[in-house]
């Protein structure tokens, strides 16, 4: 009864009623990949949720000062007030660091589940009409999320980040034409920049890219919404037309909010209890000092390796640079990588000339060359991303990075080129196969009715009831 | 003591728990199965034991959570005040699950797609749009100034953006602090003096009196053999006793060279280099800092140098080129 009063009460205020029925009949199809998106959006709750902790400690500030808190080894050491509350943060609040780590491994996992999340959509066709621009919304998602993760890292004050912010400015200067301009822009003078860069990356990550992401994926999850999940056949009844689905409330509701608490779990045991980023060790940063001992976060490694595997010149024109090196790898290679993953929906659509509408998800085989030029695609920009971490291999390894430099070089176009056709074939291959499969048993069909419909006497049992029912 | 406590506690949720279920039983009974929405299932008084417990579980993890943060003498603050809020999220998300595997009816149900567009709606739109306009005699005009209002408001908007920094005048991207008679100032704040200088490894200076966070100012101070030296013509004499300074900033995109090679045997190995540990270019101070590997596109400036009376290394000028990552008005050749 008192459920009942509530409901009116609010009703009669709102008139949500009808809006809310329909939110919880909302039908959504089983499929474990369906869940990658999900992942995605709790890792951005836990984000959000641990970064508004996180802001209420940190100070974005340049200021020089001596370092005389609880961390030993640091005592005496020259920094500035950011990099000081960070080691704050992980030293002098309680659980401080607990926050901070599981803030650090929530934007990984972000990432990643964002990233997994595309590689579903991608293959099994769900970015199709009616679907393309909940795709583009989700790509400028990605794109968002990694500048935010970037700024993230960098706003810290250590050493790693600095190496970071350095090679940012050289691709903002890398920029043909604009580029001295735009990095004096945003950096406000000549690199390490104006005192007020560190203002503004801060409020750049606490609240511009915050919100845009906020906002965006507001959009994405309408968008899908209105359109509804597409669906993979797995029963007669799911059709173009026809979903099937568990409904958001009982069904949908504590599994999901399980996930979400599962998600959670696994950051927070992660930021207990796994090490992540440890800036006391990187030191402060100076525009003198380098290490190569660090690694930027995983999704950043294919830039790394964009830039390292470009072979050394600028394209100048006379006296005039035109194109300075880091262009090519940090600018270039993922404006395309992006680009082309941006516009692949209406490039399928001319390859194919398919405008329907489709509800139906492929099977990766369905599709032999979207399948491939994924599988291709995805391939070239992992190798990239080995490229990147080529000089981790020569530590362990003792191959010389030299050669290394040159075979990324080669097989980061030969190898997805023999990928593509390898794919396509057993895409092919599989089809050919389904289709026997579905010959012969359409055959065998066939042959049964047929034995049925020739022979008067009754074969079994079964068959003789059968025939004797028919008028 | 604790156990019992926790035993009591578990017999509390337990009883309050029965007695909603047999409340709900009743109404259910009450309803009727007809007009259901949701349909029924059967009750499974194992699964609702379980995730009781799980609950349980998940309470005493976030108060041991509390606990952990207020008694300041226990350790590994980090590490268990992760265990125990995550251990917390696992119950419940176990809990969750299991409610929603065990103890909800799974319903499978069916709906029609929503249509691919709304023709009527769409022809409305257009109609509506484009009969509101019916006032307006110069359709074109209007649209011209009212876009250029637009755009000019825009501007007006963004113009501010402008003090962020110096958008149009660059030339500060080619300062460096360096004059000639400026005397090499170690990282460890002294005079560098020339013979303090030993092959084989590599020192960093800035200029005397000089902002470190600049990056025109911190040089990578090195000595080879003088029978070693190839650098061009016009260079002679920038390097004296074999000592030679160069940029500390790697021309490819900024970092600070921060490696030296240098060869374990030197018939065989290859011959001393600077190594960038960003993206490995890799230069070569023997010949004027030419790049011999690696993605950076221009040489590493060098930085003349002089030994003054005191023995100590002073710059002869400015660098040889511009300092840093190369961008559009990078000049190799001054003029
Ligand atoms: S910054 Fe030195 S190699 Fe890229």
């Amino acid at each position: 009864m008192m459920l009942r009063r509530v409901v009116a009460m609010f009703d009669e205020r709102s008139g949500a009623s009808p809006f809310v029925v329909k939110t919880l009949r909302y039908l959504f199809p089983d499929h474990w990949s369906f869940l990658l998106g999900e992942v995605a959006l709790y890792s951005f709750l836990v984000l959000v949720g641990t970064g508004t902790y996180l802001a209420l400690f940190f100070d974005p500030s340049l200021a020089h000062v001596t370092y005389q808190g609880v961390y030993g080894p640091l005592r005496g050491a020259e920094m500035s007030q950011a990099y000081k509350s960070a080691i704050d943060i992980s030293f002098a609040y309680k659980g401080g660091l607990l926050i901070r780590q599981t803030h650090h491994w929530a934007a990984d996992v972000f990432v990643a589940a964002i990233v997994m999340h595309v590689m579903r959509v991608f293959f099994t066709g769900a970015f199709r009409k009616p679907r393309e621009l909940t795709w583009v919304v989700g790509m400028l998602i990605l794109v968002t999320t990694l500048l935010e993760g970037y700024v993230g890292y960098s706003m810290v004050d250590d050493l790693l980040s600095g190496m970071g912010l350095a090679i940012g400015y050289g691709v903002a200067l890398s920029l043909p034409v604009i580029g001295g301009n735009l990095a004096l822009g945003l950096w406000g003078s000549p690199y390490p920049g104006d005192h007020t860069f560190e203002s503004r990356m801060f409020i750049a990550h606490v609240f511009i890219f915050p919100v845009i992401i906020g906002l965006l994926l507001g959009l994405h999850l309408t968008l899908v919404a209105a359109r509804h999940h597409a669906q993979f056949r797995r029963m007669r009844r799911q059709t173009n037309q026809r979903l099937v689905g568990v409904p958001t409330f009982p069904g949908q509701a504590p599994r999901s909010l399980g996930l979400l608490f599962a998600v959670a779990a696994v950051l927070f045991l992660l930021g207990g209890l796994v090490q992540i980023n440890p800036i006391w060790q990187w030191g402060p940063y100076e525009v003198a000092l380098g290490t190569n001992g660090a690694q930027p976060d995983w999704y950043l490694g294919w830039l790394i390796g964009a830039l390292r595997l470009m072979p050394g010149f600028d394209v100048t024109i006379g006296d005039y640079t035109l194109v300075p090196n880091p262009f090519w790898g940090g600018v270039l290679f993922p404006t395309i990588v992006i680009g082309l993953m941006l516009v692949w929906p209406w490039v399928e659509r001319r390859i194919t000339g398919d405008r329907r509408v489709h509800n139906l998800l492929d099977r990766p085989r369905d599709a032999p060359v979207r399948t491939a030029f994924g599988a291709a695609f995805l391939l070239w920009v992992v190798l990239v991303f080995f490229a990147g971490s080529a000089d981790r291999l020569y530590v362990f390894l003792r191959i010389s990075y030299t050669s290394m430099t040159w075979i990324y070089r080669v097989a980061t176009f030969a190898l997805p080129l023999a990928v593509f056709f390898v794919v396509l074939t057993i895409c092919r291959e599989l089809q050919r196969s389904d289709a026997l499969e579905a010959d012969r048993e359409a055959a065998e069909e066939e042959g049964e009715r047929a034995l049925r419909a020739a022979s008067p006497q009754p074969l079994t049992p079964g068959t003789e009831r059968a025939t004797a029912e028919r008028p | 003591m604790r156990r019992l406590g926790r035993w009591l506690l578990m017999a509390i949720v337990a009883a309050l728990g029965w007695a909603r279920h047999r409340e709900g039983r009743g109404a259910d009974a009450d309803a009727g199965d007809d007009g259901r929405i949701v349909p029924a299932g059967d009750p499974e008084p194992g699964a609702e034991i379980a995730v009781l417990l799980l609950l349980v579980a998940a309470t005493l993890c976030a108060v041991g959570f509390i606990v952990v943060y207020a008694i300041d003498a226990i350790g590994n603050q980090t590490q268990l005040l992760g265990i125990a809020i995550g251990a917390c999220f696992t119950f419940l998300a176990a809990a969750l699950i299991l409610v929603g595997k065990r103890l909800i009816v799974t319903e499978e149900n069916e709906e029609e797609y929503p249509p691919a567009g709304h023709p009527e709606e769409q022809q409305e739109l257009v109609q509506i749009v484009e009969e509101s306009g019916s006032r307006f005699t110069r359709k074109r005009l209007l649209m011209t100034t009212g876009g250029a209002a637009t755009a000019a408001v825009g501007a007006a908007l963004v113009t501010p953006v402008l003090s962020l920094g110096p958008w149009l005048d660059t030339s500060s991207l080619a300062n460096t602090p360096w004059r000639r008679g400026l005397r090499l100032i170690g990282s460890d704040g002294l005079p560098m003096f020339a013979d303090q200088v030993e092959e084989g490894t590599f020192y960093t200076a800035f200029p005397e009196h000089a902002n470190h966070d600049e990056i025109g100012a911190p040089v990578i101070v090195v000595r080879l053999p003088p029978s070693a030296l190839r650098l061009p013509a016009e260079r002679a004499g920038w390097a004296p006793g074999g000592v030679l300074a160069y940029s500390k900033i790697c021309t490819h995109a900024g970092c600070a060279i921060a490696l030296y090679r240098t060869p374990l045997f030197p018939p065989t190995s290859s011959k001393p280099a600077m190594v960038c540990p960003c993206h490995y270019s890799t230069f070569d101070p023997a010949s004027g800092g030419t790049v011999i590997f690696g993605p950076a596109g221009r040489p590493l400036p060098q930085l003349p140098l002089y030994v003054g009376g005191d023995g100590v290394l002073r710059a002869a000028g400015n660098f040889s080129g511009p300092v840093g990552p190369s961008w559009r008005d990078v000049r190799e050749h001054p003029t």
